[in-house]
């Protein structure tokens, strides 16, 4: 009896591909958290004429099925241009895998929520988002449900660490409730601001704690 | 790759002694009757002598008498027994709550929560960053209608040990009833019932080179406890089913084996371990008691690197350990002690367990440091939590 891991996946796990970063990256992407146990990291450089993914890096804090299946995405994105990289699919990084256990499946989609991130970050700071919905609380708190509450192990949404959020004339106003010398204020100000700050009409992020 | 696998997991279960091994045959092959009585025929008569002999073997280590042993199939069989079976003697008479504290194993966990289901009201005392209990919150929770105190000797996962005299002196001052877990405390850490008021005692033989599926529970002599599976009326109508013979006497002889020497070089492994770990891999955190601990448990968190992976390429180079990190367990939780001692959700999933037995030498630990040090220093280069 062997472990619930293609030799694939071992071998990806054991000597990942594209791992790394990239300094001054087009676009990236940062998904999961220490809380929940998996964490991704994902770093582009796009070819501005060709709009082809030429060099991508991937950094990881997660286990072997997180680590193998953002070595895997790294391969099937490099050399494709944008939209098809946003075309690939957790199935698809699964099927190269030659399959991963069920259970281990949102270690995995990690990876591939992070290059989408990556993606997202490239095409906002670019101009290149088409569809400019304008940013409403409900935008927030998508966007915000990708940051999580490390003392929870669940995103700030959910755990309502987030009791309120106001757009006005870009301006936007997230009040936390947290204390600003709380141990982990620092880093989830900092993934609010990564998560809000590239959407098109928003020019000013003010993070609230309260005292 | 090494030629065998260095196994430093003996909390999860040790390997078999020989000579317990060579204790329990004649009972499978010549002695294999179940137990007569001395009206019986000779071959049962004689399987008789090696259960009461076993008997009197865990018994004298504990400082108890024989009856109150009862041979069961393990530590989960011990806690399920003493707790559900004292809740269901007293349920009527003194009430429905219990006290347990928030890192015991899930074998008291999960009996609570059942009881829980069932009505009783359950409280979970907490506990401090190194594991200890908070004997002053013990003390104001228990009421009049607590029908028991349930607090491990020592815990699994990092080692720390409880001062059960203390808690054995409130729940004697409070007329309640205290049962304790001393599965990864047993033979490591004396427990002496003619000193120590405890009233029930979980006790496994895996964890000390003794068989598996076999174990004990002490019940002082007096404590109300109803039987809570029917049959017959073995072990003197505590515990119904044919006793596990060859198992009681291998688990004597287990204990029988263990000596001042032996829990010695245990701590000497656990020590240099610490000493080695400390010293040359930089970010890591103690868990547990570094004082009140028991002598085969080292638990440390290497931080900025996840434990499945870090276990997953630990054995790819021959060596076995745990961790309490959610992707290890089936479940996807991470471990609820690291959690119950204030550890956030970064230091369960890096933490890992070094648990040492009797065939472990400190070779095996230099061979694992050094392997440590090789994958936390991968892992950590791919991490994008660590600062490179």
């Amino acid at each position: 009896m062997k472990f619930p891991y293609t030799e694939k996946v071992l071998e990806h796990f054991k000597n990942p591909r594209n791992v790394g970063k990239l300094e001054n990256p087009d676009g990236k992407g940062l998904e999961g958290s220490p809380a929940c146990g998996d964490m991704v990291a994902v770093y582009l450089q796009v070819n501005p004429d060709t709009q082809i993914i030429e060099d991508i890096k991937f950094e990881s804090y997660g286990c072997a099925s997180n680590i193998a299946t953002a070595s895997i995405i790294t391969e099937l994105a490099k050399g494709k241009t944008i939209e098809e990289a946003k075309k690939i699919s957790w199935q698809e990084a699964t099927e190269e895998l030659g399959g991963l256990p069920p259970v281990k499946a949102h270690c995995s989609v990690l990876a591939v929520e992070g290059l989408r991130a990556a993606i997202r970050d490239y095409e906002e700071k670019h101009g290149l988002v088409t569809e400019q919905e304008p940013t409403t609380p409900d935008v927030l708190r998508s966007r915000l449900k990708h940051v999580m509450n490390p003392m929870a192990g669940l995103d700030i949404v959910r755990t309502e660490l987030v009791t309120k959020m106001e757009i006005n004339d870009g301006v936007v106003r997230i009040l936390l409730d947290l204390p600003s010398n709380h141990q982990f204020a620092a880093n989830i100000k900092e993934e609010v601001l990564e998560k809000i700050e590239s959407l098109w009409d928003v020019k000013e992020v003010n993070v609230v704690f309260t005292e | 790759m090494l030629d065998k696998m260095i196994y430093l997991d003996n909390s999860a279960s040790t390997r078999l002694d020989e000579r317990v091994m060579d204790a329990m045959k004649p009972y499978y092959f010549d002695t294999y009757a179940v137990a007569t009585s001395e009206f019986g025929y000779s071959m049962g008569i004689d399987a008789k002598e090696g259960l009461e002999a076993a008997r009197e073997t865990i018994a004298a280590s504990l400082g108890a008498s024989a009856e109150e042993i009862v041979f069961t199939s393990g530590e989960t069989e011990s806690s399920n027994m003493a707790i559900k079976g004292v809740c269901a003697a007293l349920q009527k008479k003194k009430g429905e709550h219990i006290i347990v504290s928030k890192i015991e194993d899930f074998s008291v966990l999960n009996t609570a929560k059942n009881l829980e289901k069932k009505g009783y009201t359950v409280d979970y005392i907490s506990v401090d960053a190194e594991g200890i209990l908070d004997l002053e919150e013990l003390k104001n929770k228990i009421r009049d209608d607590t029908v028991l105190v349930s607090i491990q000797h020592a815990n699994q996962e990092i080692g720390t040990l409880q001062d059960l005299d203390a808690i054995a002196k409130i729940c004697k001052e409070k007329d309640v009833l205290l049962h304790t877990d001393a599965t990864h405390s047993y033979t490591r850490v004396p427990i002496d019932v003619s000193k120590t008021p405890v009233d029930l005692i979980s006790m496994s033989a895996h964890t000390i080179h003794g068989p598996r599926g076999v174990g004990a529970l002490y019940v002082r002599k007096g404590t109300p406890l109803d039987k809570w599976m029917d049959g017959g009326y073995q072990e003197t109508n505590r515990r119904a089913g044919l006793e596990n013979i060859p198992g009681a006497v291998g688990f004597a002889k287990a204990v029988e084996l263990v000596t001042p020497d032996e829990i010695e070089f245990l701590k000497s492994l656990r020590d240099y371990t610490f000493e080695r770990v400390f010293d040359e891999i930089p970010h890591v955190t103690l868990n547990g008691s570094k004082t009140q601990r028991t002598p085969q448990n080292a638990n440390i968190t290497f931080h900025y690197v996840e434990g499945e992976s870090m276990t997953l390429h630990l054995d790819m180079r021959g060596f076995a350990v745990s961790t309490g990190s959610a992707c290890f367990s089936r479940s996807l939780e991470a471990s609820h002690v690291i959690l119950g001692i204030g550890g956030d959700h970064e230091r369960a999933h890096g933490s890992i367990r070094f648990t040492f037995g009797r065939y472990n030498s400190k070779e095996d630990v230099d061979a694992i440091v050094d392997a440590m040090k090789e994958v936390v220093s991968q892992l950590r280069a791919i991490s994008p939590l660590f600062n490179k």
